[in-house]
């Protein structure tokens, strides 16, 4: 049976919210007039959308014609016997290479903090020794913002990744590596706590097997403390999505965080519309990483309830 | 998509025997890297590379160019330094200053000079109608020019009463704006205040602080009221002009007629593995340069590629304003300004020594560099930064290509004559620096 009331709090509500905020917004942005221009309304935000993809096709349309000019220079080195090697297009990033950049950091930021994370947090889950000794560490660096390690990440990164021929750019591993080191915590201190609360039933039946300490964690410790670990993960992640944009402000990195910059820089009466255009986006992103990393946990550990 | 690929490709084909028909073009040495990255800041005079990109300059050379806008002018030095950027847009200085130490110290090479003038010194409304209040010759809708800093002397000693400093911004310790800015004070005998070992900000015996904002937040700075003015290149003072912030009260080619702005910097280390690039690259460059002084309708169309979000990103109302020849001041206060950006003109592109060795006297006058040095070393050192022979190598190849006539070939040394162009009319002589800092009233005097 389909209970009405049930359907207006659960469909009613959020449209009704966000009706009034649109509504809110539109008001307050026709009255805001700002030193470039007036604030944007919905309408704008929706066109300087619109813009960007637009942009976007332009770009590629370039992109194609530059392959066409390669192939007439290509085939003319070829003729001519000449050595050839292939160029890569050296236009603009667009919006939608940008949020793919900004994407592949925060997953690369990710994935370094879980593996230093998760082996630590197992370690601190199981020696209340080892716990006590990080404990200090952990509590002084977790509240620093990323603004802090940035400018150490990136002097860091300048002095020991020396390559000639770079795998990475040096402003992705910084963003990366700040990421990192701004999202471990909670996935560190999740993961401790499902440890150290694993069932004692379970570790003393391990003991009386004999079980090694491998087997130990792997069959016992690791799976009974996996709805911590992917709380922790969760919150890691969205932690890490948060701090990327500003990393990506100051380290060049060509993502959504240098597209506000840029924008800002710029000045003009698109300046604003556009920003705001990537806070859509970005809370989008956000949003859309935190479902999936609940679909992720739910698969992963049976837990109905994670929300 | 495939339809359109193969389509293209047939095309191409065509093309391909149409170009087979002609003569090669002899066998010429390749670049050494072919693929480049070059960083540049948000302002019009930028237009060199974002021309030499956009007119498909670098592509006839086989260069593959990115550009890529910088956060700062800090940020941009130390990533072409470390080797994320092949070269980028730089502050004249900034070679200069990265190569003797001041600040971030690597040896950083030039061999292009991308445009003279292009720089102004903007006042909040509230300074500018005091300024107006003192000086009778400021009044009215169209006020004489050029505005000496005399008519700020009374307002400097005012807020120095009240123990709050006026306060104004430039955009780099090293940048042509900061010397602009403290040459302007000092002619009309206000301290901009002097660099010590113990006091890098510039700020020891000052009557004005001067402080560091980048480019783009320097309207949004005057507007906060964290500083009462600042000298910026463009478009960011045709900016408080439309805002209706603040007022471009002179402009640096008022301060020094012609004088050198930004340049395109590379590392030494770069310079000496990629010797064809980098001849490639200044030949690209001295071609755009052409083209942007070649006609006024060149300079609209170049208005419109800059207004791109990628690369200047202004409304292309306010980057004309300063791009097509004219310059307002006041709003209505219109003035045609012909030199106001020169990219090509009287030489603008070629590297002279006696432009670097300004920029150390400047240093040197205010304390950046902290000891005397003897007028050998100054020439010494700018021979070290400034490498004439680059552009000259790329000329001489333009003119064998007919882009360029003999004549657009300056016959130099690398030292123009003394020049006596500037706001106080104290004239400099390239080759006798220690001689000019005497002549300076306010400064250090060797």
């Amino acid at each position: 049976m389909l209970d009405v009331r049930q359907l207006l709090r659960t469909i009613g509500a959020p449209v009704m919210a966000l009706a009034l905020f649109v509504a809110l917004w539109s008001a307050a942005a026709a009255r805001i007039e700002t030193s470039i221009g007036a604030l944007p309304g919905p309408g704008q935000v929706l066109l300087a959308a619109r813009g960007l993809v637009a942009e976007h096709r332009a770009e590629r349309a370039r992109e194609g014609e530059f392959t066409t000019r390669m192939e007439v220079k290509r085939r003319a080195a070829l003729a001519a016997g000449e050595p050839w090697r292939d160029r890569q297009y050296a236009g603009k990033p667009t919006y939608f290479d940008q949020i793919a950049t900004s994407l592949a950091t925060v997953f690369t930021g990710f994935l370094i903090a879980s593996l230093v994370a998760v082996p630590l947090g197992v370690l601190c889950g199981t020696s209340p020794t080892v716990y006590a000794a990080l404990n200090p560490l952990i509590q002084l660096f977790r509240p620093v913002s990323p603004l802090a390690w940035l400018p150490i990440v990136m002097i860091l990164v300048s002095a020991l990744y020396t390559s000639t021929d770079p795998l990475f750019e040096k402003s992705f591993l910084s963003s990366a590596i700040t990421v990192a080191l701004c999202s471990l915590w909670p996935t560190l201190v999740n993961t401790a706590l499902g440890v150290a609360s694993v069932d004692p039933d379970h570790l003393n039946v391990a003991r009386v097997l004999r079980l090694p300490w491998y087997v130990r964690v792997r069959k016992i410790v690791i799976p009974s403390s996996l709805p911590w670990i992917f709380t922790g993960l969760r919150l890691s992640l969205g932690v890490g999505w948060m701090v990327l944009i500003a990393a990506e402000m100051l380290a060049q990195n060509p993502g959504l965080g240098k597209f506000v910059w840029d924008m800002f820089q710029n000045g003009s009466s698109e300046t604003l519309a556009q920003i705001m255009v990537a806070v859509f986006t970005i809370g989008g992103i956000g949003y859309a990483l935190d479902r999936g990393m609940i679909a992720l946990q739910r698969a992963v550990s049976h837990d109905v309830r994670a929300t | 998509m495939g339809a359109r690929r193969s389509l293209a490709r047939l095309g191409s084909a065509l093309l391909v025997a149409a170009l087979l028909g002609s003569a090669a073009p002899a066998a010429a040495v390749p670049p050494e890297k072919d693929e480049l990255k070059l960083g540049f800041i948000k302002l019009t005079d930028c237009a060199p590379l974002v021309i030499a990109k956009e007119l498909g300059f670098f592509e006839e050379e086989d260069l593959y160019v990115t550009l890529e806008a910088q956060a700062n002018w800090k940020i941009l030095l130390d990533r072409v330094i470390s080797g994320e950027l092949d070269g980028a847009h730089m502050l004249a200085g900034q070679p200069i200053g990265a190569t003797i130490g001041v600040g971030t110290k690597a040896p950083v090479v030039t061999a292009f000079s991308m445009d003279l003038n292009g720089n102004a010194i903007t006042v909040s409304n509230a300074i500018w109608k005091r300024m107006q209040a003192a000086d009778p010759k400021l009044a009215g809708p169209r006020p004489s020019h050029p505005v000496s800093a005399r008519a700020l002397v009374p307002i400097v000693e005012e807020f120095k009463a009240k123990g709050e400093p006026m306060r104004m911004g430039v955009v780099f310790p090293l940048s042509t704006h900061n010397y602009e800015l403290r040459y302007w004070l000092a002619a009309a005998g206000i301290k901009p205040g002097f660099y010590t070992n113990g006091d890098s900000t510039g700020t020891r015996d000052a009557d004005v602080l001067i402080s560091v904002t980048p480019p783009p937040q320097m309207p949004s700075t005057l507007e906060q009221g964290t500083i009462q003015g600042y000298c910026v290149g463009e478009p960011w003072n045709q900016q408080a002009v439309f805002k209706g912030i603040g007022v471009p009260i002179i402009t640096d080619l008022e301060i020094w007629k012609n004088n050198p702005e930004k340049v395109f910097g590379v590392t030494a280390g770069w310079a000496q593995q990629h010797p064809e690039t980098h001849v490639r690259v200044v030949k690209a460059l001295i071609r755009a340069g052409q083209w942007l002084d070649a006609s006024p309708a060149n300079r609209k169309k170049a208005v419109e590629i800059l207004a791109r979000p990628e690369y200047v990103g202004a409304d292309a109302a306010v980057i004309a304003n300063s791009m097509t020849g004219y310059f307002e001041y006041e709003k209505g206060d219109r003035r045609e300004m012909p030199d106001f950006n020169v990219f090509f003109r009287y030489f603008a592109t070629y590297p002279y020594y006696s432009d670097g060795v300004w920029y150390l006297t400047q240093m040197r006058r205010w304390g950046q560099i902290p000891e005397p040095k003897p007028d050998a070393w100054f020439d010494a050192t700018i021979r070290s930064v400034y490498l004439p022979a680059v552009w000259r190598q790329a000329a001489e190849r333009l003119v064998a290509e007919q882009h360029l006539a003999p004549a657009d070939l300056p016959a130099t040394d690398g030292y123009k004559p003394p020049d006596s162009g500037f706001i106080d009319g104290v004239p400099y002589d390239g080759r006798k620096p220690n001689a000019y800092l005497r002549s300076l009233a306010i400064g250090l005097k060797d």
